[in-house]
């Protein structure tokens, strides 16, 4: 325990529910603090800043959709990464793994014969399995040879950069669209359906959504949810209760590289109707969910709101960026700093503040 | 093209594109050596190229372009030891955010600044004497870099240390067991600080080389994965500055040699090649068994058991 | 030391502790498990801040920041788990932060002054050899010789004879008592009556983080000090049935299995357990013991040998299939392999058993049924918990072993594998415990108990098998067994006669 005139400040075991809410907060707004500072560098205003951002996003129907449209792709990335975080494989390849599902979905558009209504179910099928063996490839190099998870997911990414690019420029490049370096626009039963004046394919929205719900059960009442629960607190336990790694980890890539191909089906799907360069497809997605799956603290139904912040950055960005001419590169600026701010406070969680006026002791009661 | 020219070319080339990676993976080699991991690397270097970019095209010196660089990155890795070394965050995610926050704001204070090229780039060193050898001259001593040659050098400085002097002990019991270190009175936190700050100095210059020599301009996000090439690096030299140079030397050689292939492939293959190379490399020293040299405390925040 | 206090969030670990030692003095410092000795000798050592008292070294007040600024104070510290960089040779060990030595090739330097000090305390060790490769006797040969580098006036050596043989205890002796002749003052921190008895000049006992006496040795016996440390009459002996094998439970014959770096680890060990009988392993640790423990679990591949359990050949068989044949694991890490740290009690009740009927149907979790195991284990073992859904890390040392006990013993074993069961715990949970294990031998289990705690294996076993370098250097009944033989052994003394 520690003082600071009337204050106490104990240590405690666990954080308590508003504990991390609080301090959660707390770093977003500390994050936002030093935003201003960096707004205020580059020329603009803070306060002005704000303004522009809230009322481009929150304050128009248009501004609501576009921060419902980012959200999508951030949802799926973002559920399938808290159930990698949770079985502690660092998964930080959903950017590769909603391409893999783009091109995928491309293909299925493009080359196959199936009837309209079978197109689309057929697209996310497919999808799902493209992002899915991307995203095993190095929960097999992590379980076999050793190979460090971070970097086998990551070059997996630029890998598939490459793979998309040389699609469209050579084999897929589409007959029709001149210099471009496009696929051909997918067929009419190809397109998702949107919500009228809006960029947002709501059947991906849903997928998202029943994600976050189906994962969360899989978490808390499945056996494999538990023995991925196991395998992400303590390896040794997990072998000792004779829990297979290589199962979970295969099993949870598996899911994680999927939801994050579901993303890719979207964005092809819904809003270009074609395959295009890997930076018109995502900005970055894959790496925002990153941050989006770290803000949930491991609950996928937290992934929901947390991708609804990140999906209202990404519109501020845009918004920004047109009536403001800020680059872009705001974006990746606020998400490390709430990264940053994130981590940095954490600590904080585990103090309970407590009011203790002078002379009143140690009470002999531990922090709960 | 005669063979002759075809290795001296190859070697020449390799020599170049591996220079970044040999600072940086020196770099990354004390920082991980003291038990700290830091994925921010890439952001580093991205820092480090724009700012040595901005120094060396405001002043119009490259040389104190890169110094700016050195300092930018080692500022950059001191954020990420306030992170994990004294708020004991995860390390994985706090060179995350690094790297984001790294390629974000570079790119905000870049936008104004890309595609000018850079007035008075780095000079080349041609050195005299020994470039007039046959072959071996015009592949390794001429039109190459002064920091090749000081990477090189420092490698070899870095191994004395790390393995021959008091420091060196220091360091690596710091990485190995912290509790030991401590128990004899180091101060683990800020062996750990000032190793961060050596290896974000040395990813600094690392990018710093990219924009004031190897591609004399600045572009937005032009590290493209080098920093991540350079934590697979560190693993593949099993965390030894002389080794660091074979696996540098390997690595940017196989990759120019597969340059050579571009007749027979689309440019999108050669342009993976680095990023499969690496997760090959790490396929390789994992059947070697290099994980197990791996400090003992790598990754893990030190405390001193006061729960 | 006066009146110290040191707080950690639950507990308070000293309570206003007052403490002293003089030069050319062993002075024992005893106390259960969780006393509170090792908190004071860390507040000591720098290595904790107190949150109130002072400390006075040769009548002045010194404030002690760190280790750094006790080592200056000549204060030296053998720590229970020693502080030693496994990787690094023993002068690099010893060269580590040592203010003195030269900046390059500082391990050249050291090499020589090391040789010159272990002649002269007799603690003989080859500087040049990798700490991994040393025994655990030789270890704390270097744990001292660091110290003693360093110009110690006052040495603390917590629980040092816990990693040795009765032969080489005796050995550290003679080292403390030539210490004390140049004039050293060391504290010696134990639990154990005997060792105190034999190497203290005084001694101080401690109590739930108080002191409740400092007497000369000459003045107790150790049944006062027995009823100073644990605050009751304590009875040192357990009621045992004869014991009665049945069929065999486990038979291993032949066994070889290397380490984690690759060596032999296990070389040719073969042995059975009956039914209803305690087969204890005993040995200095490292010899192989948890090698063996690992195979037989299925954690670690053998190289070669046969593997019998209840019946079933299982030689290399995976942990879930051993486990599944009714074999129970207390392991020897409990922490860090026994429980999920960060999961509730009710969830680490059913590792193992989650994958199976009833807590399982297909592939659901059953909650419901989930949940009543837990109440019931929880009342029947007695696990202090504020509730169900408590994550495990937050029980003490002892609860977290009565949970894996409750966990394992539940639905019948036929082998009980018990390494270590009542290491660091203090003398209420260990006498449970030892109950149950006896309780299981009773109702015909087999059990391999594996201990460094000579008193425990003679206490609860039948045989006992010695280990030495992965090999069993003999079995003795336990009624016929000596210390002094067993001690032999385990220095790696072959037995004469092999008794069954």
């Amino acid at each position: 325990m520690r003082r600071l005139g009337p204050l106490a400040f104990e240590r405690r075991l666990t954080p308590s529910r508003p504990a991390v809410l609080g301090v959660s907060l707390l770093a977003i707004l500390a994050a936002l603090g030093t935003m201003s500072i960096i707004f205020a560098a580059y020329g603009v205003p803070p306060l002005r800043a704000y303004a522009v951002i809230i009322k481009g996003t929150l304050g128009t129907r248009f501004g609501l959709m576009e921060v419902l449209r980012r959200t999508i792709p951030l949802l799926l990335c973002g559920v399938g990464l808290v159930l990698a975080f949770r079985s502690k494989f660092w998964n930080i390849g959903a950017e590769g793994q909603l391409l893999a599902g783009a091109v995928a979905a491309a293909g299925v558009a493009l080359f196959t014969d199936l009837p309209p209504p079978l197109l689309l179910p057929a697209m996310f099928g497919a999808g799902f399995l493209a992002g899915a063996i991307w995203g095993m490839v190095p929960a097999l190099l992590k379980v076999r040879l050793g190979v460090n998870d971070v970097i086998s997911t990551l070059m997996l990414n630029y890998v598939m950069i490459y793979i998309v690019e040389w699609l469209i420029h050579g084999p897929w490049k589409g007959p029709t669209m001149r210099g471009f370096a496009y696929t051909d626009t997918f067929p009419r039963a190809a397109w998702l359906p949107l919500i009228p004046r809006s960029m947002v394919h709501w059947p991906t929205l849903a997928v998202g959504v029943g994600a976050a719900i189906l994962v969360a059960l899989l978490l808390s009442r499945t056996r494999l949810g538990y023995e991925l629960r196991v395998s992400g607190e303590s390896p040794d336990a997990a072998h000792y209760a004779g829990i297979s790694f290589l199962k979970v980890s295969l099993v949870v890539m598996f899911l994680s590289g999927g939801l994050a191909g579901l993303a890719g089906v979207g964005e092809v799907a819904g809003i270009h109707h074609k395959l295009l360069p890997p930076i018109q497809i995502s900005l970055g997605y894959g790496y925002t969910a990153i941050i989006v799956a770290w803000l949930a603290r491991g609950s996928p139904l937290a992934a929901v709101v947390t991708a609804l912040l990140f999906g209202f950055i990404f519109a501020a960005g845009d918004e920004m960026k047109v009536t403001l001419q800020m680059p872009f590169q705001v974006v990746g600026v606020f998400s490390g700093l709430i990264l940053f701010f994130l981590i940095g406070v954490e600590l904080l969680m585990y103090w309970r503040v407590r009011f203790l006026p002078k002379g009143e002791g140690w009470t002999g009661k531990a922090g709960s | 093209m005669d063979w002759e020219s075809w290795v001296v070319s190859t070697l020449n080339r390799a020599l170049a594109y591996g220079t970044p990676l040999l600072w940086g993976t020196l770099g990354e080699i004390y920082a991980e050596r003291a038990g700290v991991v830091n994925l921010g690397v890439e952001g580093m270097m991205i820092l480090g190229a724009f700012s040595a970019f901005a120094v060396a095209q405001s002043v119009g010196d490259p040389w104190l372009g890169l110094l700016a660089a050195a300092v930018v990155g080692a500022g950059a890795a001191l954020i990420h030891a306030l992170f994990t070394v004294t708020l004991r965050a995860n390390q994985y995610v706090s060179g995350l955010a690094l790297t984001i926050f790294g390629l974000g704001f570079s790119g905000l204070l870049g936008a104004r600044w890309v595609g000018i090229p850079l007035a008075n780039p780095l000079p080349k060193l041609t050195v005299p004497g020994l470039s007039q050898l046959p072959v071996l001259g015009p592949a390794l001593f001429q039109n190459q870099s002064y920091l090749t040659y000081i990477g090189l050098f420092l490698a070899v400085v870095l191994w004395l240390v790390l393995y021959k002097t008091r420091w060196g002990i220091v360091i690596r019991s710091v990485g190995e067991s912290p509790a030991t270190a401590d128990a004899l009175g180091v101060n683990v936190f800020l062996v750990r600080y000032l190793c961060l700050a050596f290896g974000g100095a040395m990813a600094g210059v690392a990018g710093g080389f990219l924009s004031v020599e190897y591609r004399p301009a600045w572009t937005e996000g032009m590290t493209a994965g080098t920093g991540w090439i350079v934590i697979a690096l560190t693993i593949f030299a099993a965390w030894n500055p002389l080794r660091a140079v074979w696996g540098v030397l390997l690595f940017s050689g196989l990759y120019h040699l597969a340059y050579r292939l571009q007749a027979w492939f689309p440019p999108e293959f050669l342009k993976l090649m680095p990023y499969a190379f690496a997760i090959l490399v790490l396929a390789i020293a994992g059947l070697r068994g290099a994980r197990q040299l791996a400090p003992g405390a790598l990754g893990i925040p030190y405390t001193r058991g006061e729960k | 030391m006066q009146d110290i206090v040191k707080t950690f969030p639950g507990v308070r670990a000293n309570d206003h502790v007052t403490f002293e030692v003089r030069a050319g003095e062993v002075h024992a410092l005893l106390g259960e498990n969780g006393a509170g000795k090792t908190t004071l000798m860390n507040t000591l050592y720098g290595l904790y801040q107190p949150d109130s008292g002072a400390i006075y070294l040769g009548g002045k007040r010194v404030r002690i920041r760190s280790p750094r600024d006790a080592i200056a104070h000549g204060i030296g510290m053998v720590h229970q788990h020693f502080k030693l960089v496994y990787p690094h040779t023993v002068a690099e060990n010893v060269a580590l932060g040592l203010s003195g030595a030269p900046f390059i090739g500082p391990a050249r330097v050291v090499e020589r002054r090391l040789r010159e000090l272990a002649a002269r305390y007799n603690l003989p060790v080859d500087p040049k050899a990798k700490v991994w490769q040393l025994s655990a006797g030789e270890q704390q040969r270097v744990e001292i010789l660091k110290a003693l580098y360093r110009g110690a006036d006052i040495l603390i050596l917590d629980e040092p004879t816990s990693v040795l043989t009765p032969q080489e205890t005796q050995e550290l002796f003679k080292v403390l008592e030539r210490m004390k002749e140049e004039g050293h003052a060391v504290i010696f921190i134990s639990h154990k009556l005997d060792e105190v008895m034999e190497v203290a000049d005084r001694v101080t006992v401690m109590r739930r983080g108080k002191v409740v006496g400092t007497k000369a040795i000459s003045e107790v016996d150790k049944p006062t000090l027995a009823r100073m440390m644990v605050g009751r009459e304590v009875v040192f002996r357990l009621s045992k049935g004869v014991c009665q094998p049945g069929e065999e439970a486990l038979i291993v014959e032949d066994l070889h299995a290397s380490s984690d770096r690759g060596l032999p680890a296990l070389r040719g060990v073969s042995f059975h357990v009956c039914r209803g009988e305690i087969l204890g392993i005993a040995g200095v640790a490292g010899n192989g013991q948890r090698e063996l423990v690992e195979v037989l679990t299925g954690l670690r591949r053998p190289r070669r040998g046969r593997v019998v359990i209840l019946g079933r050949e299982l030689t290399g068989q995976s942990p879930r299939k051993i486990a599944d044949c009714g074999v129970a694991h207390i392991p020897e890490e409990r922490i860090r392999m026994g429980i999920v740290a960060g999961m509730s009690v009710e969830d680490n009740l059913i590792l193992k058993k989650h994958h199976r009927q009833p807590f399982s149907r297909g592939p659901l979790l059953n909650l419901r049924e989930i949940r009543r195991f837990a109440k019931q284990s929880i009342e029947e073992y007695e696990i202090m918990t504020p509730s169900p859904k408590t994550p495990a890390k937050l029980l003490s040392g002892g609860n977290i072993q009565k949970l894996i006990l409750a966990r394992e013993l539940s639905g019948q074993p036929g082998l009980v594998i018990a390494a270590h069961p009542t290491y660091g715990l203090d003398v209420g949970a260990t006498e449970l415990i030892r109950k149950l294990l006896l309780r299981q031998r009773e109702a015909g289990v087999g059990v391999l108990l594996v201990s460094e705690d000579l008193e425990e294996i003679m206490a609860l076993s039948d045989r006992i098998a010695v280990m030495f370098r992965g090999e069993i250097m003999g079995i003795v009944p336990a009624a016929e067994a000596s210390l002094e033989e067993l001690g032999l052994m385990m220095a790696g003394e072959r037995r004469a006669k092999e008794a069954a």
